[in-house]
C-alpha cells in the first residue's frame, strides 16, 4: 500500500437533515410554488437530495410584494443598529451551524468539503459580520450624510459559490436598509433554502428576506418585476447583457458580476514554489468554477519549461474524488452542462494546436467529472485562451518583457481579476497599475475578504461588492441618485 | 517498502561528490563570491505563501489504515534523542533499552531509526545497542539502530574549526554512525559563505572511517537563528552543494524549531536538487515536533513534496524525544478501540 | 465706415486638429431670435469613429499623468477661459439668447467648475478609494481608476446648458483620467467649439477631449454601440431615443449615466467623477521572513 493511498476520510452527512421537499421562502414562510417541483441533485453521484419548488411570475410577484410590504412597514422603519444586530445574529447563526451549511454545500455544488468548511463557510459569516456593523454607521460609506436604501432588491446568483454569493448579495442589502428578494441557481438552492431556516431562528421580520427558487425564467421574472429597484447579479457575461438590456430605460439600478478570463503572470524571478501554488490555487481551486480563476498563465519566456515542470509535478498530488472526503482537492464539476462545456473547449483547444496534458486521474463513473488539465502552446489568438471555461483548464502562454505580459494580460473584453508573480516590489507595482482588472493579487491568488471590494472592468460588470464599496450598490445620496 | 534503519547506508554519494557538484554549479572555484553569486540568484521565497501551503499540508486527513501505516513509519523514522548537560552513561541505557523496545505490550511496534546523544555518550549508546547496533544488525541480515552525536560544538558552534573536527573525530572513532554538526551561523549571516562550505567539508572529511563505512553526516541549519526563509533556503543549498547527506532544521536549543513551512522549504531544496543531479539528499526535522499530529503532517509533507520514496530512515528522519511516547499512545489506541493513558508508556 | 466682419468657421475637434466632416456636411446655426449666426460642422459615424480613436489613443497618456499634473492642467483651462470671457459672453448671448449679465454668470460658473474640478484630480482617490483591513497577511489597497473612453451627450437644453452644462459634463470624467468625445449641444454648438480653441491652446493633450457637433439623434447610436467605448453618459439625451441607447450601450457593458433634465443639469458632483472610475483593488502578501 502507498502512503499516498491516503484511507477515505469522509465528513459525516449525518449533521444534515433534509426535509422531502423544500418550498419557496415568501414572507417568512416557506410556501408552495406553481411551477413543477424539481429535484436537485449531487453532481458527484448524481443522487437525488431532495425536491425544490419552482417560483413562477406569480411566485415572484408575491415574493416582491412581501418584500415591499416588509421596506415599507418594517425594515425601512428600523434603526440601523436594529439591522446590525440582525446581521450579527446570521452570522452566529452561520457559525454555529457551519459544519452543516459546509456538508449541503459541498453535497449539492460538488466543490471539495475542505474548501466549503474552510473558505465558503467561514466567509460567509464574516460577510454577514462585517456588514452587520455597518448598519448603523451608513454615514460614512461616502455617499453623504443620511444616504437612502433603494428599496426591494432583486438578487440572482450563481452555482459556483452559492451561500458565500448569498451573503454577497444580503449582508449589504440589508445593512443598507434594503428588503431582497434572492433567486439562487438552479442546480445549487440548497444552501439558501437552509439560509432561510437560519432567518427563521434569528426571528428576522418577514418578507426582509424571500428566496424564490427556479431555472432562469424565475430570474427573468425578477429582472422584470416592475416594483423592484434593484437588480444584483452574478453570473455570465451573456446573461448580464441581457438583464442589462432588459433593465435600459427604467429605473432600477444594476450592478454585475460577471466573467473573467484572467491571466496569471508569472515573471523569471517569482517566488517559484509558491507562484505555483498560486498558479495550482487560480485555476483548480473550485474546479475552476470561479469567475476570477487564473486561467490564462502568462509565463515568462526563459522559465517556461521548468514553470511546466513544476506545475506538472505538482499537479500530479492532486486528488480528485468524493467531495465529502477530507483529502479532496478536485470535487465534481457541478452540472452536466458545464462538463459538456468544458469538454467542447478543450476539444477545441486541441483541434487549435495548443498540448493538452492531464495527471493520470481515474474519473468516477456516476456524477459530472473533469480531470485538471494544462494546454501548452496555447496561442492568443485560441478560444481557450480568450473564452470563459468555467472548468479546471489552464492555458499557458509565453511572454519576453512586462510590456508584452501587460498588452497580452489585458487584450481580453473581460477584466474582472489578475495574478503577479515576481519578487521585486517596484515592476510588481507598476505591472499592477497597467492590468486593467478589478482584482489584482500579487504573490498570492484567490483571496477573498469581505472588506476588499470586488469586481470587474469591461465586461465582467460594473458595480463592487464587499467593502464600503460594496455599500453604494445598495445605497443613494438623501437627495437622490446623484 | 523495505525499512533501511541503517544510518551508515543513508546516502552513497561519495563525500566529494557534492563539492564537484558544486564546482560544476559554481562554474568557478569555491569562494564567497561565486557561492553568493549562486546561492542569491536563487528565487526568494514568499512567506506568506510557503506557510499556506504547509497549512494546506496540514489539512490532509489521515484515517483508519493509512493512520496505522503512518505511525508506524512515524516510529521508523524517528531519531530518539537525549541532549541535556545531566546525561549520564544511565540515561543514554534507558533511552537505548526504549529505542529497542518501544511498546513492551506490543511486540508489533518498530523499532526508531537512531539514538542521538552527545559525542561522549556515542561509545555508551554503542554499547547498549549491542546487537542492535546497525552496523552488527546488518552483518545479521536485520536493519538496526544506529547511533548519531552530536558534534561540532553543538549546539552554538562556537569553537575553533580544530576542535570542532576534533569533537567530530571522537565521536566517530566512539563508533557514531551519524554526525548531526552544526553549521556556523555567523558566518552564514555575515556572509562568508566560503567558510561555512569548507566547514562541512572538512566535518565531512573527518566523518571518514578506516573500514570505509563512513558516519553520515547531519548538517543543522539552526533556521532559528536564520531567522528568515531565503536565509534558510539559502543555508540548505550551501550544506547540499558542499556534500551534507541531510539537511536538519534545529538543534531543539533554541525557541523556533523545525516547523512545518521550514521542513517544507527544505524539502524543495532536495526535490530540486535531486531533479538537477539524480542525487537524493535527507531531511531532518528536530526539535518541537511532539505529538502524532504533527509528525504525520511532516510525513505527508514529505510524501507530497520530494515523493513517497523519501519516507525511509535513509531520507527523512524526526528528531524527537516525547512524540514516541505520544505515537505509542496513538497506537494503543488503534489497537485496543480506547483511549490509553500515560502510565501505559514508558518513560525513557 | 464699418469694419466688414471676419465670421468664424466652426469646426469639429477631433485627436486635438480641427477638422471639417468627413461627410462634408454642414448644418446653419441660428440665434435665439432665428438669425443666422454661422454653419457648424455635421459630425458623421466616421468621424465619431475618428474621435474614439483619438480618444483611446490619448488615454494611455492621460490617464497615467500623475494627478497632480492632471489637476493643473484643468486649471489652466480656467486660466485661459478667464482671458477670453467676452468672446463666450458674446457667443452665449449670440445663440443662446441670454442678456450680457446672464451670459456674464454661465461664464464665471462654467469657469469655477474647471476650478472646482481641478482641484479634485489628486484627491478623488484618497476619498473613494481606501487600505482595507483584511483578515490575513496582505497589504491590501482600492483605488478608483478611469473606466476609459467616454462618450458624453452635452446637455441639449437649459439656459447655459451650451457651456456650463457641457463643462458640467465634460470635466468629472476628466479628472480621474478618461478621455471623452461629446456631442455638442446641438442648437447652440458654439460655445463648444470655442471651448475646444481654448483646450487646444492650453495644456489639454491632443485627443483627450474630442467635441462632435451635429445631430446627437445620428452619431449617439454609433457611440452607444461602438465596443471601443467604455461608457456613456446620456445627460443629455433625454429627447432622444435614449433607452435603446442603454439598450445598444449592454451589448459591451458600458457604464450608463440617464439623462437628467432641468435648469443647471448636471450639477458638479463627485458622484459624477465616481461614476467613470474602476475601483480596482491590489493585493500584497506580507511577509517578515
Amino acid at each position: 500500500m502507498s502512503f499516498l493511498d491516503y484511507a477515505p476520510a469522509p465528513e459525516s452527512r449525518a449533521i444534515l437533515s433534509l426535509r422531502p421537499s423544500y418550498g419557496l421562502f415568501v414572507d417568512g414562510e416557506f410556501v408552495d410554488g406553481n411551477g413543477p417541483a424539481f429535484t436537485t441533485i449531487s453532481p458527484a453521484t448524481e443522487e437525488g437530495l431532495t425536491e425544490i419548488a419552482t417560483a413562477d411570475d406569480a411566485d415572484v410577484d408575491r415574493a416582491v410584494a412581501a418584500a415591499r410590504k416588509a421596506y415599507d412597514r418594517v425594515w425601512s422603519k428600523l434603526s440601523g443598529s436594529d439591522r446590525g444586530k440582525y446581521l450579527f445574529r446570521i452570522a452566529r447563526l452561520v457559525q454555529e451551524r457551519a459544519r452543516e451549511l459546509a456538508v449541503a454545500e459541498t453535497l449539492n455544488n460538488g466543490k471539495p468539503i475542505k474548501e466549503s468548511r474552510d473558505v465558503d463557510i467561514p466567509l460567509v459569516a464574516a460577510w454577514f459580520f462585517y456588514y452587520a456593523g455597518w448598519a448603523d454607521k451608513l454615514d460614512h460609506a461616502g455617499l453623504g450624510p443620511d444616504p437612502r436604501p433603494l428599496g426591494v432588491a432583486g438578487q440572482i446568483i450563481p452555482w459556483n459559490f452559492p451561500l458565500l454569493m448569498l451573503a454577497w448579495k444580503i449582508a449589504p442589502a440589508l445593512a443598507s436598509g434594503n428588503t431582497v428578494v434572492l433567486k439562487p441557481a438552479e442546480t445549487t438552492p440548497l444552501t439558501a433554502l437552509l439560509f432561510a431556516e437560519i432567518l427563521q431562528q434569528a426571528d428576522l421580520p418577514p418578507g426582509v428576506v424571500n428566496i424564490v427558487t427556479g431555472p432562469g425564467a424565475t430570474g427573468q421574472a425578477l429582472v422584470r418585476h416592475p416594483d423592484v429597484d434593484k437588480i444584483a447579479f452574478t453570473g455570465s457575461t451573456a446573461v448580464g447583457r441581457e438583464i442589462a438590456r432588459a433593465t435600459a430605460g427604467t429605473r432600477k439600478r444594476l450592478t454585475l458580476e460577471l466573467g473573467g478570463k484572467a491571466a496569471n503572470i508569472v515573471f523569471d524571478d517569482a517566488p517559484i514554489d509558491q507562484a505555483i501554488e498560486g498558479v495550482v490555487n487560480g485555476i483548480f481551486y473550485n474546479q475552476g468554477h470561479v469567475c476570477c480563476a487564473g486561467s490564462r498563465l502568462l509565463v515568462q519566456e526563459n522559465v517556461h519549461d521548468d514553470v511546466v515542470e513544476r506545475l506538472k509535478q505538482r499537479l500530479t498530488t492532486l486528488r480528485l474524488g468524493d467531495p465529502l472526503d477530507k483529502n479532496t482537492d478536485i470535487g465534481a464539476v457541478n452540472s452536466a452542462e458545464q462538463l459538456e462545456r468544458i469538454r467542447e473547449l478543450t476539444a477545441a483547444g486541441e483541434e487549435e494546436g495548443a498540448t493538452r496534458w492531464s495527471p493520470p486521474c481515474v474519473l468516477p463513473d456516476a456524477g459530472f467529472w473533469f480531470a485538471p488539465t494544462i494546454f501548452t502552446g496555447v496561442q492568443t489568438s485560441s478560444r481557450i485562451a480568450r473564452e470563459e471555461i468555467f472548468g479546471p483548464v489552464l492555458s499557458i502562454l509565453t511572454f519576453r518583457t512586462p510590456q508584452e505580459a501587460i498588452a497580452k494580460a489585458n487584450n481580453t473584453p473581460y477584466g474582472l481579476s489578475a495574478g503577479i508573480w515576481s519578487d521585486k516590489g517596484s515592476r510588481v507595482l507598476a505591472v499592477a497599475d497597467e492590468l486593467r482588472a478589478g482584482v489584482v493579487w500579487t504573490n498570492t491568488f484567490n483571496r477573498f475578504d469581505p472588506a476588499s471590494p470586488f469586481g470587474g472592468y469591461k465586461e465582467s460588470g460594473y458595480g463592487r461588492e464587499g467593502g464600503k464599496q460594496g455599500l453604494s450598490a445598495y445605497l443613494a445620496p438623501a437627495g437622490g441618485i446623484r | 517498502m523495505t525499512v533501511d534503519g541503517s544510518g551508515a547506508r543513508v546516502a552513497r554519494r561519495a563525500g566529494s561528490a557534492g563539492a564537484g557538484g558544486a564546482l560544476e554549479l559554481l562554474d568557478g572555484p569555491v569562494t564567497d563570491t561565486t557561492l553568493r553569486r549562486y546561492l542569491e540568484g536563487i528565487p526568494g521565497v514568499d512567506a506568506v505563501g510557503l506557510e499556506q501551503r504547509a497549512a494546506g499540508l496540514a489539512t490532509r486527513s489521515l484515517k483508519t489504515s493509512s493512520k496505522a501505516m503512518a505511525l508506524d513509519r512515524v516510529i521508523e523514522l524517528i531519531d530518539l534523542t537525549t541532549l541535556e548537560g545531566a546525561d549520564t552513561p544511565g540515561r543514554v541505557r534507558s533511552l537505548v533499552a526504549k529505542a529497542i523496545t518501544p511498546d513492551p505490550s506490543d511486540p508489533t511496534c518498530p523499532r526508531v531509526a537512531a539514538v542521538c546523544v552527545y559525542g561522549d555518550l556515542a561509545a555508551v549508546a554503542v554499547d547498549a545497542l549491542g546487537p542492535f547496533h546497525a552496523p552488527r544488525a546488518r552483518a545479521a541480515g536485520t536493519s538496526g539502530i544506529a547511533v548519531a552525536a552530536v558534534a561540532t560544538a553543538f549546539p552554538s558552534g562556537r569553537a575553533s574549526l580544530a576542535v570542532k573536527l576534533a569533537d567530530v573525530a571522537d565521536a566517530v572513532a566512539a563508533g557514531a554512525d551519524e554526525i548531526d554538526m552544526v553549521i556556523d551561523r555567523g558566518a552564514f549571516l555575515s556572509g562568508r559563505y566560503e567558510q561555512v562550505f569548507e566547514e562541512i567539508r572538512a566535518v565531512k572529511e573527518a566523518c571518514r572511517r578506516p573500514d570505509g563505512e563512513d558516519a553520515h553526516l547531519k548538517v543543522i541549519l539552526e533556521v532559528g537563528e536564520l531567522v528568515t526563509y531565503d536565509n534558510a533556503r539559502r543555508a540548505s543549498w550551501l550544506a547540499v552543494l558542499a556534500g551534507a547527506d541531510f539537511i536538519k532544521t534545529s538543534t531543539g536549543k533554541v525557541a523556533s524549531n523545525a516547523t512545518l513551512p521550514m521542513t517544507l522549504l527544505m524539502l524543495e531544496v532536495v526535490r530540486d536538487w535531486h531533479r538537477l543531479t539524480g542525487e537524493q539528499v535527507g531531511v531532518k526535522p528536530a526539535g518541537g515536533i511532539r505529538t502524532s499530529k504533527d509528525a504525520i503532517r511532516n510525513l505527508v509533507t514529505v510524501a507530497e513534496t520530494a515523493g513517497e520514496e523519501w519516507l525511509r530512515p535513509s531520507l527523512f528522519r524526526i528528531g524527537a524525544s516525547s512524540l514516541l511516547n505520544d505515537v505509542l499512545l496513538q497506537r494503543q489506541k488503534a489497537r485496543t478501540g480506547h483511549y490509553s493513558g500515560a502510565d501505559y508508556v514508558t518513560i525513557d | 465706415m464699418t469694419r466688414l466682419a471676419v465670421p468664424k468657421t466652426y469646426k469639429l475637434y477631433i485627436g486635438g486638429k480641427f477638422p471639417r466632416s468627413e461627410s462634408g456636411r454642414t448644418y446653419e446655426i441660428t440665434g435665439a431670435g432665428g438669425d443666422f449666426l454661422a454653419n457648424a460642422a455635421q459630425a458623421s459615424r466616421k468621424d465619431a469613429r475618428d474621435a474614439v480613436v483619438a480618444a483611446r489613443s490619448a488615454l494611455k497618456g492621460w490617464s497615467a499623468a500623475t494627478a497632480y499634473n492632471r489637476g493643473q492642467v484643468l486649471y489652466r483651462i480656467a486660466e485661459l477661459l478667464e482671458g477670453r470671457r467676452a468672446q463666450f459672453v458674446d457667443e452665449l448671448v449670440r445663440s443662446e439668447g441670454l442678456t450680457e449679465r446672464r451670459a456674464a454668470a454661465v461664464i464665471d460658473t462654467a469657469i469655477d467648475r474647471w476650478v472646482w474640478f481641478a482641484g479634485w484630480a489628486d484627491k478623488f482617490a484618497q476619498v473613494l478609494g481606501n487600505g482595507n483591513p483584511v483578515a490575513g497577511p496582505y497589504f491590501n489597497l482600492s483605488v478608483p481608476e478611469p473606466t476609459g473612453v467616454v462618450a458624453v451627450i452635452a446637455p441639449q437644453a437649459g439656459e447655459g446648458h451650451s457651456l456650463t452644462g457641457f463643462v458640467s459634463a465634460v470635466a468629472p470624467a476628466l479628472v480621474s483620467g478618461n478621455t471623452v468625445v461629446v456631442v455638442a449641444s446641438r442648437s447652440a454648438p458654439l460655445s463648444a467649439i470655442s471651448l475646444s480653441e481654448v483646450l487646444a491652446t492650453s495644456d489639454v493633450p491632443p485627443g483627450v477631449v474630442n467635441v462632435l457637433t451635429g445631430s446627437p439623434a445620428e452619431i449617439a447610436p454609433w457611440l452607444a454601440s461602438h465596443a471601443d467605448v467604455n461608457a456613456i453618459d446620456l445627460v443629455g439625451a433625454g429627447a432622444l431615443d435614449w433607452v435603446q441607447l442603454q439598450i445598444d450601450a449592454a451589448e459591451t457593458l458600458k457604464r450608463v449615466l440617464q439623462p437628467e433634465d432641468g435648469p443647471g443639469a448636471p450639477a458638479p458632483t463627485l458622484a459624477r467623477i465616481s461614476a467613470f472610475t474602476e475601483t480596482k483593488t491590489v493585493w500584497h502578501t506580507k511577509g517578515l521572513l
